[in-house]
């Protein structure tokens, strides 16, 4: 049996016995019971499996384990602190940003990405960071305008 | 050619088949209590059903222990207070459960967070034929706003009962029945404490008109959105079960390919692995699901395929292959066409041709499935759960009553989740492993497997005099179906005919089914007789338009769209398109940007006016029409389906392109609220409009009229 790979998520360690090249995102569900993070396509065409991976949002149906393994992973269920929403979790809450909602935790993490590098992007930005990620819902305005709405809200707490 | 052909055809109206089928219902009313609790419950009876009684409509109280079988809502009131409304509806991302349950907490008179729906469960749920058709807020809402007020006025009798004065003195309001006269109030919570009252919904029970509406008609947030922004909620995929095994399925290589030779020793050696092979069916089940993956690949199947049609023929294909005679369902004629031709100061015919498009949802087809004591519970993303389980019943030879079928609130639809392929899959890899199993079909399979929106081709045939009225329309569409099919323009002289077409691909339900198709053509064609008579578009549609409602829409956009437009650039272009269906009304106007040395086609702004009545949630509403418009421009601009040989040639989002945010425009959307009309649904005919009125922006930008849908999938390459 190989040693098992140890991975960091969400600031909790777990070893897990996978083959190196298995792609993260079906430890992260079938394995780890984290199932916030979606298979849309397992082909990274989709985003709805994206994570943050050392803080850089990736698709984790592309990402194999040994990579995930050398970085903190944070998924969706690693964003509300002490019961607090994180800002872009909120803002989608407070915009309604969603409908059928599946895309949801791909377009948030994302979403978190793009703020921590550019914590105030134009509406071109945003709409160029998030066209890997797919709605089909068609809820597109409302997803740009809760990022804009993050974007301020952590800009006004200082973040 | 496949081994379907001549044996299915399309339903023309699939989703026009609302009424509720007579259906054994198992709950009896002892049950009914013993799963919600005592407290108080009222059903409401089906209209089709009720109308289809020998017996005169009137109030019923049960006499013995049995519910009525046709029973289409209900609403229970719980000793603590609690309450909760019952619907076969699922909710797949329409919203509906917050609708519902405004609807509900404003005829109640209570507050909104303590009503709770139910949606979706064979055994908890009243039966439903489906969510589609854009139904559920034409015949649930009313349904449940019934139910609800009968609650109210039964706590009252409780009340007047239980202080012993008349019922008509009483106030039902804020979760509690008061008494003026004495000051003397008793909250619902009380009233139902240690009661199993039952009441059937009496024939006539005056609801609240939307003027009054205090709950509904107001933007309330999507219920539990907290679960979907944390990923706490669960989906069909999500779920896992102890024991849980994944399932695999081999597909044949291609549609109708059989299985002659087969060989799975090597799979079956593989520790832990179940192997199935049925008919045609074969299927793994392991812990993992790589190990069910590696069972099928270590599988040896051979298939004998047959030759089938390329989407390159399609349209030949279904024009040539149309059944000689339709049935007199499918033909709408008056007047006589050859006469309002000749007649005409202007004739123009042409021919529209529409692609298959996938639903693609962005939650594939998934199901869990568990057996025990030979009964079937199944947990799948479907939009018709009692469909779903009487095929499972069917196919495993069971009662109905030995199925469960439990919807989670589903990763969107769109009309293309009415089968119950995983959950067949699940159940029968579910029955030979003895544990539960998962299915979830990957974006290949879902690309593949799952069934299209249907290609068509629309020969319309048409006549104006000078001043623009209609003299003859004549309109034929070979295969897609007859939604929307009928013109709303007013004309003397005309011809309406849908003529089947044995399936090509599987093919179903889609946002709108037919009326995408249909509008186009016709929509399409209305501004190419506009410019034939040298008319605006917009006066040539009011010119022949009566329907009041119809006509407001098309003013409304007009107006925030700011038409008529002048060109202020090259490649510039504005176009417009409206339509009726499912008792709706849009207009929808487009600006795009052509660059004609690339070819480029750009949506630059989309303005839509929507009307469907009295509006329930507002937010949710807008919610829904933007998104039909959206999902609107990839069925316009470049979805389409490629096959051959009975092969699917782009099942990756790599190759089918949906809309992405670059492709989204301004967007406008206008709602116009009719509280004096009752509510309609909006989930399909805010969709219809869009692809004509961007063609017909492309033509006013360039001069090139665009027939075929997709329009411009590589561009627009000059005429």
């Amino acid at each position: 049996m190989a040693k098992p790979i140890e991975l960091e998520i969400n600031g909790k360690r777990y070893p897990v016995n996978y083959p190196a090249d298995t792609p993260l995102l079906y430890v992260l569900r079938d394995e780890l019971g984290l199932t916030g993070s979606k298979y849309g396509c397992g082909e990274g065409q989709c985003g709805a499996c994206t994570v943050l991976i050392g803080g850089a949002p990736r698709r984790s149906c592309q990402i194999p384990l040994s990579a995930a393994a050398t970085k903190p992973v944070t998924t969706i269920e690693g964003l509300e602190k002490d019961g607090r929403l994180n800002p872009v979790q909120q803002a989608f809450l407070d915009a309604g940003a969603f409908q059928c909602a599946y895309c949801t935790s791909g377009m948030i993490m994302s979403s978190v990405g793009l703020l921590q590098t550019n914590p105030n992007p134009s509406q071109a930005e945003i709409v160029q960071f998030l066209q890997g990620n797919v709605c089909r819902c068609g809820t597109h305005p409302r997803i740009i305008e809760a990022v804009r709405q993050a974007a301020k809200m952590m800009q006004g707490h200082g973040r | 050619m496949s081994n379907l052909e001549g044996k299915l055809f399309i339903e023309p109206e699939r989703c026009e088949f609302s009424a509720a089928p007579f259906h054994q219902f198992e709950l009896a009313r002892r049950d009914f209590f013993r799963i919600l609790g005592a407290g108080i419950a009222v059903f409401a009876i089906a209209k089709d059903a009720l109308a289809a009684q020998e017996t005169a409509p009137g109030p019923r109280t049960f006499h013995n222990e049995e519910l009525p079988k046709e029973i289409s809502a209900w609403l229970h009131i719980g000793e603590d207070g609690s309450i909760t409304g019952f619907t076969g509806k699922a909710e797949i991302g329409q919203n509906i459960r917050t609708a519902l349950a405004q609807t509900i907490a404003d005829e109640l008179r209570v507050p909104f967070e303590s009503v709770r729906m139910v949606t979706a469960d064979t055994a908890l749920t009243p039966f439903d034929a489906g969510t589609f058709g854009s139904r559920t807020t034409p015949t649930i809402t009313p349904q449940l706003r019934r139910v609800a007020a009968a609650a109210r006025d039964l706590l009252v009798e409780v009340a007047a009962k239980e202080w012993n004065v008349a019922p008509a003195g009483l106030v039902a309001a804020d979760a509690k029945v008061s008494d003026p006269a004495s000051g003397r109030s008793l909250k619902y919570a009380e009233l139902a404490r240690d009661r199993t009252l039952a009441q059937n919904l009496p024939a006539e029970d005056p609801i609240t008109p939307a003027v009054q509406w205090t709950i509904a008609g107001k933007p309330v947030p999507k219920v539990d959105g907290r679960a979907f922004v944390t990923g706490r909620h669960q989906y069909a995929p999500d779920l896992r079960p102890a024991g849980m095994l994944y399932g695999k399925v081999l597909r044949p290589p291609s549609f109708g390919a059989t299985l002659t030779a087969y060989d799975d020793s090597a799979a079956k050696a593989k520790p832990g692995v179940f192997v199935v092979r049925d008919g045609d069916f074969v299927g793994a089940a392991a812990p993992s699901a790589d190990d069910a993956q590696g069972a099928l690949d270590a599988i040896h199947a051979q298939w004998k395929e047959v030759l089938q049609i390329s989407n390159k023929e399609i349209f030949s294909y279904l024009k040539h292959n149309a059944a000689a005679k339709t049935d007199d369902r499918f033909r709408r004629q008056k007047g006589s066409v050859e006469e309002g031709l000749a007649s005409a100061a202007h004739r123009l015919d042409a021919t529209y041709n529409v692609a298959y498009i996938a639903h693609a949802p962005l939650e594939p087809r998934a199901a869990v499935a568990q057996w025990a004591d030979g009964k079937l519970t199944v947990w799948t993303g479907t939009q018709r759960p009692f469909a779903n389980r009487n095929e499972l019943a069917d196919v495993f030879r069971i009662p109905e009553s030995s199925v469960r079928v439990i919807v989670p609130d589903t990763g969107s639809a769109y009309g293309g989740k009415h089968t119950s392929d995983a959950a067949l899959e699940a159940a029968r890899l579910a029955r030979a492993a003895g544990r539960p199993v998962k299915v979830v079909w990957t974006r290949e399979e879902e690309f593949t497997w799952a069934y299209f929106r249907p290609a068509g081709v629309i020969e319309v045939n048409s006549g104006i005099a000078s001043d623009g009225a209609l003299t003859a329309w004549e309109f034929h569409n070979y295969h897609s179906g007859m939604s929307g099919i009928d013109t709303p323009y007013v004309v003397a002289n005309q011809r309406t005919e849908y003529h089947p077409v044995p399936l090509i691909l599987r093919s179903g339900s889609y946002r709108g089914l037919a009326a995408t198709a249909n509008h186009f053509a016709r929509e399409t064609h209305m501004d190419a007789l506009a410019r034939a008579a040298n008319m605006d578009p917009l006066d040539l549609r009011m010119k022949n338009l009566s329907d009041p409602r119809l006509r407001a829409v098309l003013e409304t956009a007009a107006k925030s769209f700011g038409w008529p437009r002048k060109k202020t650039q090259g490649g510039q272009g504005f176009g417009v398109a409206c339509g009726c269906e499912k008792g709706s009304y849009v207009a929808t106007f487009a600006e795009v940007a052509v660059d004609k040395t690339s070819g480029t086609v750009r949506v630059v702004r989309l303005v839509e006016a929507f009307e469907c009545g009295a509006i329930v949630n507002p937010d949710g509403l807008r919610n829904q029409v933007v998104g039909a418009m959206i999902q609107g421009l990839g069925g316009a601009l470049f979805e389409a389906i490629e096959f051959e040989n009975g092969r699917i040639k782009n099942p990756h989002f790599a190759s089918y392109r949906v809309p992405r945010f670059r492709d989204v425009p301004e967007i406008e959307a206008v709602l116009l609220d009719r509280k004096d009309i009752p509510s309609a649904g909006a989930g399909e005919t805010p969709i219809m409009a869009v692809a004509p009125a961007i063609g017909n922006a492309i033509f006013d930008a360039t001069g090139i009229r665009l027939h075929n849908l997709p329009m411009v999938p590589n561009g627009l390459r000059s005429a």
